[in-house]
């Protein structure tokens, strides 16, 4: 690959070009845009798909790829563009729509109604001709079952219901309903290995009998074992198109990450680097008790900012709230830290974040829900200052002032732009909100610095005004741990990248040697133990 | 005694309108708690109604009376649930404080028209629609005097069998019906609904609506049978509204409980008025001291007491309905809250 200093024009070498509407297509999508507020998520896609095939929808995270299948679907309509079906003009205006022509998606959240049972949530809003007989659907669901090779118990309640039989049901409701086109949202990520490949042969029926079928996701391996053909988005944007057959993961890799962008971040070398954070076999299960962190091993020093990549939902979330008492840790995880530059340390596993502020521990913690977990959106920049403070001393009345003072300062320093100190959060612009809370952060003088995605949504200069505002804090020897989104961002700013790869740390790199490539390969291929030395 | 359950039926029929319409409002998730209100618009509005053609004709027609008072009051509270509707539903507003207001409003309507049509009527408490409430009050001939099951159960007019008819059509409706799966569907998930092509604001629309016309027929039977249109600002209906919102609580928000919880509630309303027979009943029945039991000779605070006695019931029932955790006794999940389908 050749690194170019800003290529935002240069796409790829197999970048798709708009073939003219035909009815061999069962979908094709024309320079559709959608647009939320000031993000663009997709940007004039052109996209088609074929009659009979798995199609490969690959991405990053936040690169557009459900927001694009939305419109198909009919929960978002597009703000341009068009779409043809069998060749065909059509508007989608609503869910209903696409199921009249054929269209189904299985959402990532599933669509379900926990108190109905399989039958009944399968059946849901069918105008069928007669009275409702839920005998005669159970039957039709049964034969559908057969055909493809699904297991449903139709009187089954969902609430009773495990994840994977939950996705058995939204499938099927699809195929009830008569789709031929199926979108399947990252249909894998809840799923066991096994139960994995029993969706995929499910699918494989499904191609056999016709149907298209569009799977949205960011795992290379079950895009190489599945399907026919990949499209790929970046940034919003269909960049390439490829047939499976003559592509590899390393390719489909670089597609994905692109080329690497010269951003010119500030990145002053380390100095005095001493052991905060000694973090051993940290293991922590996700909500739907799969394991979401997986033995992970790493140190983290003061003086340098440790990046953190991977995949979304690779367990990024899930170890910075770990570390940060917000989660619970399984059987063997320890959290070791280093208040001074010896070997004394205290164990913070087992402690909740009240219970780490009393012990003294500096930790700070920029969460990605900014206005869920990070600030209270309805009060004003004063009072989600307080929420650090107002345990302190022993008045019974709170002290406002100190919190008033501190909030005049990070509106001035940070340049935060609003009406007033106390106007609600929630109605400043999201880099004002973002200021707002790492100025908090960065004001309780913390040893331990966590951010997650903290200039997502961001414009340039606030980026760089963050960037700045944690090399800063890098400077002043604390441990600064970057869990970003953006490649080019994570090899400029911070000194070492630990790449996480489905809950295990599958490398940790120098940022300063390190190739957006190497980075990318380990994002998205589990390494052999051996090769997973630093 | 049987006069007591004669009257736990009547103060029951009224509740269970009440409740009957909630529970077909709160299924389709809106939690309408302008109940109150509503009862007291389509009570002020079959009154007035009867009350005008009344006046109007010389020789009214018992037919033409139920279809008027009906149809006005069906109309007038089914009105207050399109305000509802259009608060909740089109502009999201909170749906607690939008029915709390209603119920303000919907009192505040009804008294200001009851006084009215007092002062119109000769200011002497009783408004003359004689033909409408023998309209309504028409029984099977004989059963008033009958023996004590004919008495309670048959001496009533029709209005108390039309709710048991509605009670059960309800359940049909919600259990047996694709719209009713669809309406459940809506209160319980609306993304899954709108997502399975159901129209969201369409369901909600209609079930608030048509519901709220139905709670209103309790505010119809009260004015016009049971007090047969007298209008007193003393806040029975209110009370009774309430009585009907913790009867969607305490039926778990099916149609069929709801029946005999009504008439649990109407017995419950009016037993102290018959605690002090209570207590000679058993003196005489056990042989007692003619002093005993005096904590059953109620006072007017003691009253009080046992008037809270539906809502203690429906505490218990919350209670023991929350201990079991079973998922079909809960309120539908997303009640209360508003949907927007493109909300991120």
């Amino acid at each position: 690959m050749i690194f170019l200093a800003n290529d935002n024009s240069c796409k790829d070498t197999r970048r798709y070009e708009q073939p003219s509407i035909t009815v061999d297509n069962a979908v094709q999508m024309r320079g559709v845009t959608k647009i939320f507020g000031s993000v663009i998520a997709n940007d004039k896609v052109d996209l088609d798909i074929r009659h009979g095939e798995i199609l490969s929808l690959l991405g990053e995270n936040g690169s557009g790829k459900t927001t694009l299948m939305n419109m198909l679907s009919g929960i978002y309509f597009p703000d341009e563009g068009e779409v043809y079906v069998e060749g065909e003009p059509v508007t989608i205006r609503s869910p209903k729509d696409a199921i009249d022509l054929g269209i189904g998606m299985v959402h990532q959240h599933f669509k379900l109604v926990d108190v109905l049972t399989a039958t009944e949530n399968i059946i849901l809003g069918l105008k069928e001709p007669g009275r409702l007989n839920l005998k005669k659907a159970a039957e039709k669901i049964r034969a559908i079952c057969d055909k493809y090779g699904f297991v449903v118990e139709p009187e089954k309640k969902v609430y009773d219901m495990s994840v994977s039989e939950k996705q058995t049901v939204e499938i099927v409701k699809v195929l009830y309903r008569g789709a031929n086109i199926l979108v399947l949202d990252e249909p894998t990520a809840v799923l066991t290995p096994q139960e994995t490949e029993k969706l995929f042969d499910v699918i494989r029926n499904m191609k056999e009998d016709g149907k298209s079928i569009i799977i949205i996701t960011h795992k290379l391996h079950e895009v190489m074992a599945i399907s026919d053909r990949v499209a790929v988005l970046r940034k919003g944007e269909h960049v390439a198109d490829v047939d499976t057959v003559e592509t590899n993961p390393q390719e489909l890799t670089d597609m994905m990450v692109g080329h690497a962008v010269r951003l010119n971040i500030n990145r002053p070398e380390p100095k005095n680097r001493v052991k905060r954070l000694e973090i051993r076999d940290l293991s922590v299960n996700n909500v739907y008790g799969l394991r979401a962190v997986d033995k992970a091993n790493f140190d983290v020093y003061g003086g340098e900012i440790l990046g953190i990549a991977g995949i979304s939902g690779c367990g990024q979330k899930e170890l910075l709230e770990a570390i940060a008492g917000l989660q619970s840790t399984e059987e063997g995880s320890s959290v070791r830290y280093y208040p001074e530059d010896t070997d004394e340390f205290k164990e913070l596993v087992g402690m909740n974040p009240l219970d780490i502020k009393k012990a003294g521990i500096g930790f700070s913690f920029v969460p990605e829900d900014r206005l869920g977990m990070g600030l209270v959106g309805s009060v004003g920049m004063v009072d989600n200052m307080m929420l650090r403070s107002y345990r302190d001393g022993h008045s019974i009345f709170t002290d406002h002032k100190a919190p008033k003072k501190l909030a005049e300062a990070v509106k001035e320093q940070l340049e935060v732009v609003t009406p007033s100190i106390n106007t609600p959060v929630r109605s400043l612009s999201g880099g004002n909100v973002q200021k707002v809370l790492v100025g908090r952060e960065i004001a309780a003088n913390p040893k331990v610095l966590m951010t997650a995605y903290a200039v997502r949504g961001l414009d340039i200069n606030t980026s760089y005004t963050i960037y700045n505002l944690l090399t800063e804090q890098k400077m002043k020897g604390v441990a600064v741990i970057y869990v970003g989104e953006d490649l080019d961002v994570l090899l400029e700013l911070c000194d070492r990248i630990l790449v996480l790869c489905g809950g295990k740390v599958n490398g940790i790199l120098d940022a300063r040697t390190a190739t957006k490539e190497q980075v990318g390969l380990l994002m998205t291929n589990l390494q052999e133990k051996e090769e997973n030395a630093q | 005694m049987i006069n007591l359950f004669v009257s736990a039926i009547v103060f029951g029929t009224v509740i269970l309108y009440g409740a009957l319409g909630e529970i077909l409002t709160e299924k389709a998730g809106n939690l309408n708690l302008g109940v109150p209100g509503i009862m007291y618009l389509g009570g002020i509005a079959g009154l007035a109604s009867a009350f005008a053609y009344e006046s109007a004709v010389a020789e009214p027609v018992g037919v033409v009376c139920l279809i008027i008072t009906f149809v006005a009051a069906f109309l007038a509270s089914a009105l207050g649930g399109l305000i509802y509707s259009f608060l909740t539903i089109t502009l999201r507003a909170n749906q607690n404080v939008t029915g709390l207001t209603l119920t303000i409003f919907g009192g505040g309507v009804a008294n200001f028209f009851g006084g009215a049509l007092n002062t119109l009527a000769g200011g002497v408490g009783q408004i003359s629609i004689a033909a409408t409430s023998a309209a309504y009050r028409t029984s099977i001939p004989g059963m008033g005097t009958g023996n004590w099951f004919c008495q309670i159960f048959l001496s009533h007019g029709f209005m108390v069998y039309l709710a048991l008819v509605l009670a059960i059509a309800l359940h049909v409706f919600l259990n047996k019906t694709r719209t009713g799966l669809n309406l459940r569907a809506v209160g319980e998930n609306p993304a899954t609904a709108d997502a399975a092509g159901i129209n969201v604001t369409k369901y909600k629309y209609f079930a608030t609506c048509i519901g709220a016309g139905i709670s209103g027929m309790g505010g119809l039977f009260y004015t016009v049978d049971y007090i047969k249109g007298t209008w007193a600002s003393e806040g029975t209906i209110e009370a009774l509204g309430w009585l009907a919102v913790a009867l969607v609580i305490f039926a778990s928000w099916k149609s069929l409980n709801a029946i005999w919880g009504a008439y649990l509630f109407g017995f419950l309303t009016w037993l102290y008025l018959y605690v002090p027979q209570l207590r000679t009943m058993l003196i005489g029945a056990l042989n007692l001291d003619q002093d005993a039991l005096q904590i059953l000779n109620l006072t007017r605070s003691s009253q009080e007491l046992f008037k809270m006695l539906p809502y203690l019931a429906t505490i218990l029932v919350l209670v023991v309905v929350s201990l079991r955790k079973k998922r079909e006794n809960q309120p539908p999940a997303h009640l209360g809250l508003h949907y927007f389908r493109e909300e991120r």
